[in-house]
């Protein structure tokens, strides 16, 4: 159960503030309600280079992280697919160093030049880092198209491919930054050793002054139901076969997501898992496999791989990770594996409560899908998934034509 | 108006509080450590034990003896222990490491009474059954197949065997390693390292009297007349210092740069992790810097002092464009050459100064936090003056003094030299 309180000010910001003194610390955390699926189809990647670009420096402030470190904090930030989220922690009895910073880049960015090509190749080496260089590291260029036809979901948050990050123009990140970038699309969480009061008056001091800008209205397409099979073979350098398959699913905010999400747990978490017991421990078809979705806000992926063990047919493979799925659909879940899945969320969220940081970010998260008290419902809403809705989304979701398979096989 | 140009007041860390561990024993002589804070009714259970016995011949036994730890007991199936422990929503979890092999339990405190017993039954019973050995010889070499893939693995790899050599802290597994585990050695080499004798328990958490109870009543009569040898770590680096794997179609190269250093035991460790910070430790670092964020070179480049039990190293690593590799090893070069000839700037170092504070502070997050900074301590028998030299080193510590250390334990010279891509 985290507790909060909010206010909104005038521009338009919604500020959130959950208050903690256990610790010494403070947390400063603001989402922004933009990620890849807001990018233009032939400019993507946008969205997390726009994030480097945001430590830049701003329009009073020429280092963000100097500064910062000089009062004992550290910060980072992350790109979704959905959002970009900013995050700073340091001492509480510093807390002004954090609206001061975080207020200045919101006001405007100093769009230095220089800052825009050396995050541009910063960027273009971390996607060789993590998706050219590695094996299987290309794997979600690959997929995302296969699955989305229509959504902005098609390519992952580094981007579609290099020249998309290489021929970003300033004129863009001005662009970017006056459609994003502005107090009507932001919620910032303080957390911590800190004063709601205090808080009141540090956010219309830093942040009330800021031009309320223009509400980003999105307006993406609705990625339609997948009426056939799609299958795709790719061979790379990588030295064993691997399967993904994936299944369209409904976004996080649906009623069906807990329920769903259980489903991956039990196929896929721990060592008591389906997945595990059966294909790896059992049959001894994989060396490793597992089920897992990315919480998405629209359409999302629910997903199974594996990387198979030598000597074993890609088709045997693939038809035992359906005879698992079947298994859902055909018959109810007892009530062990069912308590034993729900306990462990229950569990994990406790466990989670413990880091201020992972608070503060679930508040914003909730915040941005329509109010952060829903966190705490969260628990009760997968404690009241039944047996029969477990089988009813297996039904719903695991069909041979809403799936898309790739085959990622040995050269 | 709103002055946003000047940075608003602020205030140095003058308290940083540590839970200190309260320390019981079973009645057999366990030692237990307790960490007592938190709000939510939950612990965690460490029981840790110092590696033994290793053998070149037989490299990976104290791996394996751990990893499979929840792989079946003479009562239990693999599958049954997993679904006791996931049942209770508890997590289970083996963690081996160059010194110590430890087994974990995070549990909520209302199910200890059920989760507590499987832990016993793991340490003191577990087989090693012919059938999941095979299995786990079969997906580890699946996976040490990907790893060899990826170039930072094998310049992590080519490192530690460039400055350990043959020893457990140098050696690297190959695929026939796997192949030559079975269970009779593994049951031997159970015996010997999780031996009551070998034990330390550390408990953290919401934790109340009943759970020492609970953990004298399960482990206070475990006994054994098993001898076992601590690893003693004897070592000499190699001569060549240069390390090349070329990698044709490497479209970066995997950089690894460093030297055989003092742990956490030697005077000199406070300071030299100030003067680590300074070079590579942060996201400001100088390396940082100039190699990121001033070239662009790299997605991230940082440097580190290791405190093993028996030995020290410091590293530098990074992944960089292949066409830009040779000039990082020239500013590599040139970064350390600048802090033994050139005193860091006041400002530069107030910052750090405040950072490595602030970041002391922030990392003291939870009771989990304070386990982890007794341990940091005990197993290197240092007590809680350490943190209050680290503090104090922090605060005092000039730039000629940094300025000495860089010449005493930096020369890039002597510095062995792993790259795995294209140069």
């Amino acid at each position: 159960m985290i507790h909060f309180e909010r206010f909104t000010l005038e521009n338009g910001l919604k500020v959130l503030v959950h208050e903690d003194h256990t610790t010494p610390m403070a947390v400063l955390n603001i989402l922004y309600d933009v990620g890849a699926r807001d990018e233009h189809p032939d400019k993507t990647g946008f969205a997390h280079l726009f994030e480097h670009l945001m430590f830049g420096g701003s329009i009073h402030i020429p280092s963000y992280d100097e500064p910062l470190q000089r009062v004992g904090g550290e910060n980072n930030a992350f790109t979704s697919n959905d959002i970009t989220n900013y995050y700073i922690t340091l001492p509480a009895v510093n807390l002004e160093t954090a609206f001061w910073l975080e207020s200045d880049r919101m006001l405007s960015l100093a769009f230095s030049e220089k800052s825009l090509e050396v995050q541009k190749n910063v960027v273009c080496e971390e996607f060789k880092q993590r998706y050219l260089n590695q094996p299987y590291g290309d794997v979600w260029l690959k997929l995302r198209p296969l699955v989305y036809k229509k959504h902005s979901y098609q390519w992952p948050t580094i981007g579609k491919e290099l020249s998309h990050i290489e021929n970003a123009e300033m004129a863009d990140v001005k662009a970017f930054f006056k459609k994003h970038y502005n107090p009507q699309n932001a919620i910032l969480v303080v957390g911590g050793a800190v004063d709601k009061a205090k808080v009141k008056e540090l956010a219309e001091k830093w942040f009330g002054p800021i031009p309320a800008g223009e509400k980003y209205l999105r307006n993406l397409p609705e990625e339609p139901k997948q009426l056939a099979e799609v299958k795709e073979t790719v061979f790379a350098d990588v030295p064993l076969n691997a399967i993904y398959k994936v299944f369209k699913m409904p976004g996080k905010m649906d009623e069906r997501y807990p329920a769903i999400d259980l489903i991956s747990d039990i196929l896929s978490q721990g060592k008591s898992s389906r997945l595990y017991r059966n294909l790896v421990k059992e049959q001894q078809l994989f060396s490793d496999v597992n089920a897992y979705n990315y919480g998405s806000l629209d359409t999302g992926m629910f997903i199974v791989e594996g990387r198979l063990n030598p000597g074993i047919g890609v088709e045997t493979a693939d038809e035992a990770i359906w005879a698992e799925l079947e298994q859902l659909k055909n018959q109810l879940v007892n009530d062990d594996e069912l308590t034993k899945v729900k306990n462990k969320f229950e569990s994990t969220l406790t466990f989670s409560e413990m880091s201020l940081l992972d608070r503060a970010m679930n508040i914003a998260f909730y915040e941005l899908m329509g109010d952060a008290s829903l966190f705490n419902a969260e628990v009760d809403k997968y404690l009241g998934v039944t047996a029969a809705h477990i089988q009813e989304q297996a039904q719903q979701l695991f069909t041979k034509e809403q799936a898309t398979t790739l085959y990622y096989l040995a050269k | 108006m709103l002055d946003r140009t000047t940075a608003p007041q602020f205030k140095n860390i003058e308290d940083i509080n540590f839970i200190q561990a309260s320390k019981h024993q079973l009645a057999n002589e366990i030692p237990v450590f307790i960490i007592n804070a938190g709000e939510q009714e939950l612990v965690r259970i460490e029981f840790i034990f110092k590696n033994v016995n290793w053998d070149i011949q037989k490299p990976l036994l104290s791996l394996a003896a751990n990893t499979m730890l929840n792989d079946g007991t003479s009562n239990l199936s693999g599958a049954e222990i997993a679904n006791k422990i996931d049942y209770y929503g508890a997590f289970f979890q083996t963690e081996f490491g160059l010194d110590r092999s430890a087994v974990v339990l995070y549990s909520l405190n209302k199910h200890l009474s059920n989760t507590l017993p499987i832990i016993k039954e793991v340490l003191t019973d577990s087989v090693y059954p012919e059938k999941e050995v095979n299995t786990f010889i079969n997906n580890q070499k699946q996976k040490l197949k990907v790893s060899l893939e990826k170039n930072d693995f094998l310049a992590r790899r080519q490192f530690s065997k460039a400055i350990f050599g043959d020893t457990i802290y140098g050696f690297s597994s190959n695929l026939e390693d796997y192949d030559a585990l079975n269970q009779a050695d593994l049951r031997v080499h159970f015996e010997q390292i999780y031996h009551p004798a070998n034990c330390t328990i550390l408990v953290s958490g919401k934790v109340n009297d009943d759970i020492l109870t609970l953990l004298d009543s399960l482990f206070g009569d475990w006994k054994s007349e098993i001898t076992f040898k601590p690893n003693t770590v004897e070592f000499k680096a190699a001569d060549e210092k240069y390390h090349y794997i070329e990698k044709a179609q490497a479209l970066q190269s995997a950089i690894r740069i460093g030297i055989p250093s003092i742990n956490r035991k030697h005077k000199d460790f406070p300071a030299l992790q100030v003067l680590n910070t300074v070079l590579g430790g942060y996201f400001g670092s100088r390396l940082m810097a100039n190699i990121r964020e001033d070239k662009g070179y790299t997605y991230g480049i940082g440097s580190a002092n290791v405190s093993l039990e028996q030995a020290g190293y410091f590293f530098i690593a990074s992944e960089v464009g292949t066409d830009v590799c040779a000039d990082t090893l020239v500013q590599i070069e040139k970064e350390i050459n600048i802090l033994k000839t050139e005193l860091i700037g006041e400002e530069e170092l107030a910052l750090v100064k405040n950072y490595l504070l602030g970041s002391l502070l922030g990392s003291l997050e939870n009771a989990f936090s304070h386990a982890d900074k007794f341990k940091n301590i005990y197993f290197f028998n240092q007590d809680y003056t350490y943190y209050t030299n680290y503090i104090n080193t922090i605060k005092t510590i000039n730039a000629s003094q940094l300025l000495e250390l860089a010449n005493k334990y930096w020369d890039f010279d002597q510095f062995y030299k792993v790259i795995v891509g294209k140069v």
